[in-house]
């Protein structure tokens, strides 16, 4: 096994499905001649040619807009929109074209089409360029919507977006693009080479889609969240000394409700965390669902930890990010409550 | 170029110039102040840009309004957005200009009529068409003065905007910063019509070709495009060609151009190149220069000592402006 980032796992992925599969084609704003702004489609173009990795101009619309008729026409794409933040110009064609495709054809036409796009915040990028907006695409039916939170996962998610049939939206969170991130922004950044994701395998292997994993176990609550915030509710639940699970949801669309109740109906109590904002955010799903699922097992309501109800402040970065001292203070309620 | 120069006279020439020069030492402040992390986040600087903000700006009226791009420090600081409170900013703090809520790609001024730095390409054009059709629905006289780089004009919205405003014939003064590189990728990379101009032309817009590194020829330009606007003529666009001669951001290799490129374009820059025309049309001298860019030291010097002494807002901020508060225009 290899030892990579999660950069260099999501390059591993595009890098053996383009040599797969001769119909996989790669398009974006900088993903060719430039290898990505974050590198992550480094040295793809020279691998493979200008005609599977293409450089397009700044026209999200245009990309998406493009990758589904290259998809539903016999190509397999994988579209990279920069930043989740410049995902909006594309969310027309997504929503109203590429969800709806198979259903309003009656199964006649489909566009395999995988859209990665940076996001989260934690890097101060601003308003513009720390947003977590996969709550409005999981509301979409007909897509699949993902999000890894270390390396293993990210190329086997990624493998397994890229030859599934439905439409994925890939979400991966920078701020752990290098290293995992507990939260603390004052703390020297750890590399993956310290964690065990970040061993990963050369060749081809899938992280099936719609899959949750236990990435720690306990009995005392459930902690379901996802992306960067699984490490920052790891290190919340050791600083409070809590037998807490936490689970990493991975997929929010087709979500694995089984792994959550299970894990609920066993502690009886819960905290839902993400990053996105709080109100009609994805976290409202997961706690409704859990709710209706475990209701006569619960000992506590559910509480969400999530980003503050604002567009994501410049200033305020550190007060926005829900860090470890909001998950410990919700873990600590929900413990106390009874 | 010369004989422009000359037209200009010692005032004028000197006027141009430390604006372009206070632009120029923000700029690389700004740079400095990164590296010591004081100020953080993503920063597109301008260096090489200066003429097109500082000629345009030139023909403007307090009561046009300015839409910009996240490479705007150049078109706040030419507009007349206090230095300080720009620089504090940059620093995330409550004096900036947007209390530190937006940081360097988001400046906004009332005072000033800014609109905005915006870091989404091509996200400013219709909010310019908005302005521009309001202004004129009001029977006022204004105009809004939208800039953008080559790159927006791949987006949507650069068309879309285009024709509203030339179907309405709007007062939209779009002024198009064509550096030749949209991040990593040169304009005849991406796009499969390399003038801007012609795009102007081809939405029915008096559209025109200009010298982004002539402070004068953007100044000429650009009065001769807002006279037509004020006169009803409707919207114009202008092609400024010039270059950037920084990285893109803070983070990037520049490794799709060469050093050779960037020095030449060196050369021409819009500070070198009136400062040696003005020399040799014996308008002003080296002291000058020397006098002002102490000058544009001093005032970045003190900015950055306003920001650095002002107060961060309260984090029971955070969650003002979202909605609209009790009492609040
Ligand atoms: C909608 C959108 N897509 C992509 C980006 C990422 N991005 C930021 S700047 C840039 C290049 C823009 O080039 P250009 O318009 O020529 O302006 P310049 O940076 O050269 O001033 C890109 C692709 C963005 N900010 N917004």
């Amino acid at each position: 096994m290899a030892q990579m980032n999660m950069i260099q796992a999501l390059n591993s992925a595009m890098d053996i499905m383009l040599g797969r599969d001769p119909n996989v084609v790669i398009l974006g704003e900088d993903v060719g001649y430039f290898g990505g702004v974050f590198r992550v489609t480094d040295g793809l173009q020279r691998k493979y040619g200008e005609h599977r990795v293409l450089d397009t101009p700044i026209a999200e619309g245009g990309i998406v807009a493009a990758a589904i008729g290259m998809g539903v026409n016999g190509l397999r794409p994988v579209a990279e929109v920069q930043f989740a933040d410049y995902i909006y110009p594309a969310y027309d064609q997504i929503v109203s074209e590429l969800a709806r495709l198979r259903y309003r054809s009656a199964g006649d036409f489909f566009a395999p089409v995988t859209i990665r796009t940076p996001c989260g915040g934690g890097i101060r990028g601003g308003q513009t360029h720390s947003q977590s907006p996969e709550g409005i695409f999981a509301h979409v039916s007909g897509l699949k919507v993902v999000m890894p939170s270390n390396p293993y996962d990210a190329k086997g998610l990624l493998i397994a977006a890229i030859e599934d049939d439905d439409p994925v939206v890939f979400f991966e969170p920078k701020r752990i693009y290098n290293g995992p991130f507990d939260g603390d922004p004052n703390k020297p950044a750890v590399p993956w080479s310290t964690h065990p994701k970040g061993e990963v395998p050369e060749g081809h292997y899938t992280v099936p889609i719609g899959k949750a994993e236990v990435v720690r176990e306990g009995g005392d609550v459930s902690i379901v969240t996802y992306g960067t915030m699984v490490h920052v509710c790891e290190a919340a639940a050791r600083s409070l000394g809590l037998d807490a699970e936490v689970i990493d949801v991975r997929s929010m669309v087709p979500l694995d409700v089984e792994t959550l109740v299970n894990s609920v109906k066993k502690t009886g109590r819960c905290v839902v965390v993400h990053e996105a904002t709080r109100f009609g955010g994805f976290g409202g799903e997961l706690s409704a669902t859990l709710q209706e699922e475990c209701f006569w097992h619960l000992e506590a309501p559910i509480l969400r930890v999530a980003g503050w109800d604002t567009p994501y402040p410049h200033a305020f970065e550190w007060e926005y990010f829900p860090g470890q001292k909001r998950v410990a203070r919700a873990l600590t309620a929900v413990m106390e409550a009874r | 170029m010369s004989v422009r120069t000359a037209r200009a006279g010692r005032e004028r020439v000197l006027g141009l110039l430390a604006a372009m020069l206070r632009i120029r030492q923000f700029e690389e402040t700004c740079a400095r102040l990164y590296g010591e992390g004081k100020i953080r986040g993503f920063v597109h600087l301008c260096n090489g840009e200066e003429a097109v903000a500082v000629g345009v700006m030139a023909t403007l009226g307090p009561g046009d309004a300015i839409v910009s791009t996240y490479r705007e420090h150049g078109h706040a600081l030419a507009r007349g957005i206090p230095m300080d409170a720009v620089m504090a900013e940059m620093y995330g703090k409550a004096t900036g200009c947007s209390r530190g809520r937006g940081g360097s790609m988001h400046l906004f001024d009332a005072a000033t009529r800014f609109y905005g730095g915006n870091a989404i390409v091509g996200g400013g054009l219709p909010l310019a068409v908005g302005l521009a059709l309001a202004e004129k629905m009001q029977g006022r006289k204004g105009l809004a003065a939208c800039f953008f780089g080559e790159g927006a004009a791949a987006e949507g919205e650069f068309h879309e905007s285009l024709n509203l405003a030339a179907l309405w014939r709007l007062p939209v003064l779009f002024i198009c910063e064509n550096n030749l590189y949209a991040m990593g990728t040169a304009l005849e990379r991406s796009q499969s019509q390399t003038s801007i101009a012609a795009r102007g032309a081809a939405y029915g817009l008096p559209s025109e070709a200009v010298s982004g590194m002539d402070v004068f020829a953007v100044a000429e330009a650009a009065g001769r495009a807002v006279a037509s606007i004020r006169n009803g003529g409707g919207p114009v666009l202008l092609e400024m060609c010039t270059y950037r001669l920084r990285a893109h951001s803070m983070f990037d290799a520049q490794l799709y151009r060469d050093k050779a490129e960037v020095e030449a374009w060196q050369k021409r820059g819009p500070i070198v190149s009136l400062t040696t025309r003005a020399k040799a049309a014996a308008l002003m001298t080296e002291e000058d220069y020397q006098r002002l860019l102490a000058a544009a030291d001093a005032e970045v010097d003190e900015a950055v000592r306003f920001a650095e002494d002002s107060p961060w807002e309260p984090a029971a901020d955070l969650g003002r402006f979202v909605y609209a508060e009790a009492g609040s225009p």
